[in-house]
């Protein structure tokens, strides 16, 4: 009770001593324990050597003798560190080619005026709502035309332009005040100069929750890297994860699998409990992406 | 000549303003340059791989060939009737219904009870805040790969703690009659921690000199829930449907690694048979009509939240 009264002492006083909220508090902490469960498994089933045998596999309580072998086995077999590269290279590619569509395209919107400006708006709007991954088929056989079958540019492709980033880049160019720009007007600065020197330096937060949601939905990607890359060379980590699943299930392997999970997902969490707070504002304005 | 004069004369005086216009016109594209030459990057690949990609889904829709190698034949509107008398489709349809309101449902009541339990920031609610919202970073494929295992017959996590309760132990993905709610159980741990996030954003909106004065009106905090708080959620409530459903199409990399859409099509969803339809029957027709009508679903249901969308990003 001690506790629930510390919990709650920032709560209206007239509320305080209501049972309903506390007991809705108490439900919510244990289903964050029950969250939590299958992240402590994987850990726990990592560090268990395989002595312990397969009835051992589901026990909750880390083993006396805990043991690396797991993540060496699953490190060799895997061939995880060229999917991890795999990974990061088309997460950035994206990401770079993202920054300068992104940058000129909100630009356009912010701040200047032209004709059609509404149904470009529209255009770029119905991307928010036509979500990509449905448009595999026809994708795939404009990426098989185009000789990129199979590639990792194919596979980056699709994501080149991107409308959530476009607008949200426009709000953050609307936000800073045009006097900055107009003395680089008088200085001579061109459009692109402006651009570079003035809005790009002052919209870094922007930039940097842009980044947050486009590398965490594409280091997720799974179903379009599937259908586009074919070489056992080229997949990236989540493909890699699921054919490396599929091989260890079969001898049961499932210290294996947990200590392959763990790698593939330990660049995300590490990463997310660094920056905790960035990543919770970013995925609020993420919604559609 | 009296009659000619009158004749001349509209074409005298409206020559100019419809140069004028024209002029304007060319004018107005001039200054508009800059702005196409910054949007044409997005422009390109928008076209290619968005409205390229609905063009591209109608054409092949109508097209069919009858084996991988033979030419493509016009078929109109064969295919559409084909998929829509497939019965793995139309199951595929029915387990996606199941599974949309079967996962929207519940993660938005819990996002809604987490959000309320937690809508305080302190140490405490920041650590429960993160921990439930864990499962939105990692991909599909690894959630999968852990649910794998709890759901493993016998030894798996699940049967060794509460397995022993039951008299008859289930075969969590093996049976039919549960697969579909073994696999919904996985979306909704991954999901509600992100919808979580909308409703607290939205409950920021909530004054709390309001919820005082009820409270001192004598309102209890059901009564407080449903006629302050639930009404000024109502825009929360909308979007995060719309995510929670569209999610309910996409997000289903689980079903690719878990069942493969079984056991005998109880975990067939639509983009499965989409992709199935694509890549292993090479059947571009069907897998184009079965895009199509999945489409225009989700467009209709969009539709009504576009408004609300173009709202959001600030209006043209």
């Amino acid at each position: 009770m001690k506790l629930f009264d510390a919990l709650f002492k920032e709560a209206p006083l007239a509320t305080r001593g209501e049972i309903t909220p506390k007991l809705g508090f108490a439900l919510t902490v244990l289903l964050a324990i029950v969250w939590l469960i299958p992240f402590l498994w994987m850990g726990v089933a990592t560090l268990r050597p395989a002595s312990d045998g397969i009835n051992l596999m589901a026990e909750l309580i880390p083993s006396v003798k805990p043991t690396l072998d797991n993540i060496r086995d699953a490190w060799e077999i895997g061939d995880f560190p060229r999917y991890f590269l795999n990974t990061t290279f088309i997460c950035t590619g994206i990401l770079l080619v993202q920054f300068v569509t992104i940058t000129l395209a909100g630009f356009a919107f912010a701040r200047l005026a032209f004709a059609g400006k509404t149904l470009i708006f529209y255009l770029f709007l119905m991307q928010l709502m036509l979500v990509p991954v449905l448009l595999i088929v026809p994708n795939l056989r404009l990426v098989a035309q185009l000789g990129l079958y199979d590639t990792l540019t194919g596979v980056m492709m699709p994501f080149f332009a991107s409308a959530f980033g476009t607008f949200l880049m426009r709000q953050a160019f609307e936000a800073i005040p045009t006097e900055l720009e107009d003395a680089a007007l008088i200085d001579g600065a061109g459009l692109l100069q402006r651009i570079r020197h003035i809005y790009v330096p002052l919209s870094l937060p922007s930039f940097s929750a842009f980044a947050i949601i486009s590398v965490t939905s594409h280091w997720n990607d799974f179903l379009w890297p599937l259908m586009v890359i074919n070489s056992p060379d080229k997949r990236p980590l989540t493909v890699g994860l699921s054919v490396f699943t599929a091989t260890a299930e079969g001898t049961q392997a499932w210290g294996t699998i947990a200590a392959g999970t763990l790698m593939v997902i330990a660049p995300l969490l590490i990463t997310f409990l660094i920056f905790q707070k960035r990543f919770i504002s970013s995925f609020v304005t993420s919604g559609i992406k | 000549m009296s009659l000619a004069g009158p004749a001349a004369l509209p074409v005298a005086t409206s020559a100019p303003p419809r140069l004028h216009a024209l002029r304007r016109f060319a004018a107005g594209l001039k200054a508009s340059l800059p702005a196409y030459l910054l949007l044409l990057p997005s422009l390109i690949f928008l076209a290619l791989f968005t409205y390229g990609a609905m063009g591209r889904v109608f054409v092949d829709a109508l097209y069919q060939r009858t084996t991988p190698k033979a030419p493509v034949r016009f078929v109109g509107l064969d295919n559409i009737s084909a998929v829509l008398a497939d019965p793995s489709f139309t199951g595929a349809v029915v387990n996606n219904l199941i599974y949309a309101v079967g996962t929207a449902i519940p993660s938005i009541g819990l996002a809604l009870l987490f959000a309320l339990a937690l809508s305080r920031t302190n140490a405490v609610t920041s650590a429960l805040r993160a921990a439930l919202f864990l499962p939105v970073l990692i991909p599909m494929v690894a959630a999968s790969a852990l649910f794998l295992f709890i759901f493993l017959p016998n030894v798996g996590l699940l049967d060794y703690y509460i397995g022993r309760l039951l008299p008859v132990l289930p075969n969590w993905l093996g049976d039919p009659d549960i697969a579909l709610y073994a696999i919904m159980v996985i979306t909704i741990w991954k999901n509600a921690g992100y919808y979580m996030l909308f409703f607290l954003a939205g409950l920021q909106a909530v004054p709390e000199d309001v919820m005082e004065a009820a409270h001192l009106d004598g309102a209890g905090p059901f009564m407080r829930l449903r006629y302050i708080i639930l009404p000024e959620l109502k825009p929360t409530f909308l979007f995060v449907t719309v995510i929670a459903t569209l999610n309910a199409v996409t997000q289903v990399d689980h079903v690719f690694v878990m069942t493969k859409g079984g056991p005998s099509n109880a975990t067939n969803l639509v983009l499965f048979y989409i992709y199935e339809q694509a890549v292993e029957h090479y059947d571009i027709g069907k897998a184009s009509a079965a895009t199509l009508l999945t489409l225009a679903a989700l467009m209709a249901l969009t539709a009504l939240s576009f408004r609300t969308l173009a709202n959001r990003e600030g209006g043209p």
